[in-house]
């Protein structure tokens, strides 16, 4: 529970057998709630019904062009930003509650390989849409089929500057002089397939943006979401490392299936999923274990998720520091905390570090021990664990000890709760303790 | 438990010895205090020179922060991202012929006009990855691959120490790699909850200790808040988002000015990468650094005449506009010198040109700078530190001989 998963909520049984207990959360369905989540055609009426209260109050200049315009248009509805913000509480919220942990950690993990962060207004709209839509789908699937889903989703086009990006020998790029942006397609070649370690060039990346154009995002007309446009895409076959690719929409898809597939991006894979549950360090052996498997079923991710449970690593406590979000979710579900009580959860995250859908960069979240251990990042999570101390006054902490930790509970932490001049106090140091902060 | 017997009350006395020694220099005293069973004095400072690097990161356009507005070639490869001419509305900001600061950028110009801002031009690292992450790493390891350790704590590592002093001081949740490695390093961020008390931290701290990663960062953060929550009081600053960079800026800059305070700093601002809609990123970006460092020289106070903030980024942009009306990843660039140490009012570059023949890679603005050389000026005029010494702080960088001139001597 607590090396692949969130921690135990108090009304949780311990699993009597462990593996079993994970293999059946990989095979179930996604659990996660789905009543009154907004779809992302529903998320981009919100985009343009946001637009539209704007452009009736201050016509087609947008408010900061205006004097005093800044200002008032703070005062207007903010219907996307209130959309993520319910978006980035209900992922919080489904870590805290979910029966199935394991499963809802590989969503984080997936949703962390294919960041995105709510930059553009799009996507601030879509990001929560995107992890049911793209993400979730495909964590037990295949990664190129997830691949396919995610470099399609509004979220991501917008999120890395593609659906604007026009092919400069198309028929909008000769007409309007527009041309190429290649954000989406060296963000996907170095950080979601392939890696630098493959060699790519320069040419390779612009090429890919080439093969990419014209895949971009309706926002006004009904469906609402991906659309091909093709007078927006570059004519002719291109060559990107090494083969061609037809020219439509099924170029960028057989090129997609192509790096998803490609033994690069399993190694990049494997090495990141051993990262995560196993150790900051992959040993190299587990790594090639997770490759070889991805190898053999063309990419299944279920079958890697099995595959991780078997690693002798996987199982060595300890190994592994905790990134805010997840110290945040295993905090609040040891007290048995439900997200209606806690309703700043995507504030605290934020405070802690790691605010939902913010990562500062493409690449996500760090997954090592050094890149959260700062000393005012441990600081802060006192300090949290302070004021989450103080709304619990009713609990024993030295009964949550031993009901979150088992044998991980240490004397010494154990002798300066009892020590401790308060219930809060106590509380206090068992939360913000190494063993609570370690996986 | 043996642990805690002996760690927990050394802990607690050192966190009550830097309190009472704060409380020292500020009363402006000549201070020596007892710290457990060892007398120690707080010695003069052993430098009272400063060194602030900003990483701007994401790659900062230098083309648009400094325009080449002379060049022949500028305005048609920019198009709508080349502003006006010094003078015209909207223009850029005079420098003296040929190149011009980006209107965001007063507080810049106004430093410039005192000799106080050095604009280093067509500006490059030693690798070339037009990769972030990689370049990043680049950057701040100071070397070819990724380290452990950052060349600014290298730098501080070989500075004379201070008996209970940490020279260098990082402002944000974490460290940078920038500033990771053997010479410890305080820390800084604006409080966010209510805070427990000194015992509860020692507490803590002791339970804390037996973990190699939790232990000594738990460590340096509650020795942190014990000195600073005095010498923030009254000046917190706005929580306002907008302004956190300004905001954080203003506190490192009077942590720097304090008398026994940190002497190097490193801070990171970002909101650089703009690959569209560039002339409407840059300006909010550009705004926030220009304020940033205003409010540094007013924390800074005196100090400031003692001071080099030096500000770079992973790399430039290319030197064509976009099919978006961005820029994407590039080579040279732009690295801001500014402060009462600098040798400024000047663009110093060995200005490659922008004819399509004249680009790197018929790409980007080519490097002539290596970006070493300007760090080894600083480090070696500014704070001192021997020759001998960049081989440790910048291996393998014979080929990058320290530029001079770049601070008042």
């Amino acid at each position: 529970m607590n090396r692949f998963g969130f921690g135990r909520r108090p009304e949780e049984r311990l699993p009597s057998d462990p593996h079993g207990w994970l293999r059946t959360q990989l095979a179930g369905p996604d659990p996660a709630p789905t009543t009154g989540a907004i779809d992302t055609a529903g998320a981009l009426a919100i985009v343009v019904e946001q637009q539209q209260a704007r452009k009736s109050v201050f016509g087609e200049m947008p408010p900061s062009a205006t004097a005093g315009g800044a200002q008032a248009g703070a005062k207007l509805p903010r219907p996307v930003g209130m959309l993520a913000a319910r978006e980035a509480h209900d992922l919080l919220g489904c870590a805290l509650m979910t029966p199935s942990p394991f499963r809802e950690r590989l969503v984080w993990f997936w949703a962390n390989h294919f960041t995105v962060a709510n930059r553009a207004t799009v996507t601030s709209a879509c990001s929560g849409a995107y992890v049911r839509e793209a993400i979730r789908p495909n964590v037990t699937g295949r990664f190129s089929d997830m691949l396919v889903a995610v470099i399609r989703h509004p979220a991501m086009l917008a999120y890395l500057n593609q659906a604007q990006s026009a092919g400069p020998e198309s028929v909008v790029g000769l007409r309007r002089h527009r041309g190429l942006n290649e954000n989406l397609a060296r963000e996907c070649l170095e950080l979601h397939t392939v890696t630098p370690a493959s060699g790519y060039t320069q040419a390779d990346v612009t090429n890919f943006a080439r093969v990419l154009t014209g895949w971009s995002i309706e926002l006004h007309d009904e469906p609402r979401g991906f659309r091909f446009r093709p007078k927006m895409h570059e004519p002719g076959e291109i060559e990107v490392m090494g083969r061609v690719w037809p020219p439509g929409e099924e170029g960028g898809l057989a090129l997609l299936n192509w790096l998803g597939t490609h033994p690069s991006t399993y190694r990049h894979l494997a090495t990141k999923l051993v990262c995560h549950f196993v150790a900051d360090d992959p040993p190299p052996d587990q790594v090639r274990r997770i490759e070889t498997v991805l190898r053999d079923t063309r990419g299944d991710l279920g079958a890697a998720a099995e595959a991780v449970i078997e690693l002798p690593g996987a199982w060595e406590t300890g190994t592994k520091l905790r990134p805010p979000q997840d110290f945040l979710v295993f905090c609040l579900r040891s007290v048995g905390a439900t997200p209606d009580k806690v309703p700043n959860l995507a504030n605290i995250a934020g405070s802690l570090g790691q605010g939902v859908f913010q990562a500062p960069f493409p690449i996500g979240w760090p997954d090592r021990a050094a890149d959260w251990a700062g000393p005012e990042a441990m600081v802060q999570r006192v300090d949290f664990s302070y004021g989450l101390a103080g709304r619990e006054a009713a609990i024993d902490p030295e009964q949550l000890g031993h009901a979150t930790l088992g044998p991980l509970l240490t004397q010494q932490t154990l002798s300066q709760i009892r020590a401790a001049g308060s219930r809060r106090d106590a509380l206090t140091l068992l939360l913000a303790s190494p063993e609570f902060q370690r996986r | 438990m043996m642990m805690r017997d002996w760690l927990c009350p050394d802990a607690a006395q050192a966190a009550r010895g830097l309190r009472l020694s704060r409380r020292h220099a500020l009363l402006g005293l000549t201070a020596a205090f007892t710290l457990g069973r060892s007398a120690m004095a707080l010695a003069a400072p052993a430098t009272e020179q400063r060194l602030v690097v900003v990483l701007m990161r994401g790659a900062l356009d230098g083309m648009s922060a400094v325009q080449p507005y002379g060049d022949p070639g500028f305005v048609a490869l920019r198009g709508p991202l080349a502003l006006p001419e010094p003078g015209e509305a909207g223009g850029v900001l005079d420098l003296g012929g040929k190149f011009g600061l980006h209107p965001a950028l007063p507080g810049i110009h106004g430093m410039y006009g005192r000799g106080e801002a050095l604009l280093v031009h067509a500006v490059a690292g030693h690798y070339r990855s037009r990769s972030h992450f990689e370049a990043q790493d680049y950057l701040e390891s100071g070397a070819d691959q990724r380290l452990d350790s950052g060349w600014l704590n290298r730098a501080v590592s070989v500075m004379p120490s201070r008996p209970g002093r940490d020279l260098a001081l990082s402002v944000g949740l974490s460290a940078p790699l920038l500033l990771r490695g053997s010479a410890t390093v305080q820390a800084w961020a604006p409080d966010h909850f209510a805070q427990p008390s000194a015992d509860l931290y020692q507490r803590l701290l002791a339970i804390s200790l037996r973990d190699p990663v939790i232990g000594p960062a738990m460590a340096e953060g509650i020795k942190q808040r014990g000195f600073d929550a005095g010498a923030l009081q009254g000046q917190a600053g706005d929580p306002a988002h907008d302004r956190s960079f300004e905001a954080l800026c203003g506190s490192a800059g009077h942590l720097l000015a304090q008398p026994g305070g940190p002497r190097v700093a490193a801070l990171e601002i970002g909101g650089w990468d703009t690959h569209a809609a560039q002339v409407k990123r840059l300006q909010t970006a550009l705004g926030q650094l220009d304020a940033g460092l205003v409010a540094l020289q007013a924390g800074l106070g005196a100090a400031w005449a003692n001071t080099v903030v030096l500000a770079v980024t992973e790399f430039g942009r290319t030197a064509r506009i976009n099919g978006t009306n961005g820029t994407d990843h590039g080579t040279a660039g732009v690295s801001f010198l500014v402060g009462g140490a600098v040798a400024g009012g000047r663009v110093r570059t060995d200005w490659p040109g922008l004819a399509s023949s004249a680009l790197f890679e018929n790409r980007d603005l080519a490097p002539t700078t290596d970006l070493r050389s300007v760090i080894k000026g600083v480090l070696v005029d500014h704070l001192g530190l021997r020759a001998a010494s960049m081989n440790v702080i910048l291996p393998g960088s014979q080929d990058a001989p320290p530029l001079s001139n770049l601070v008042r001597t």
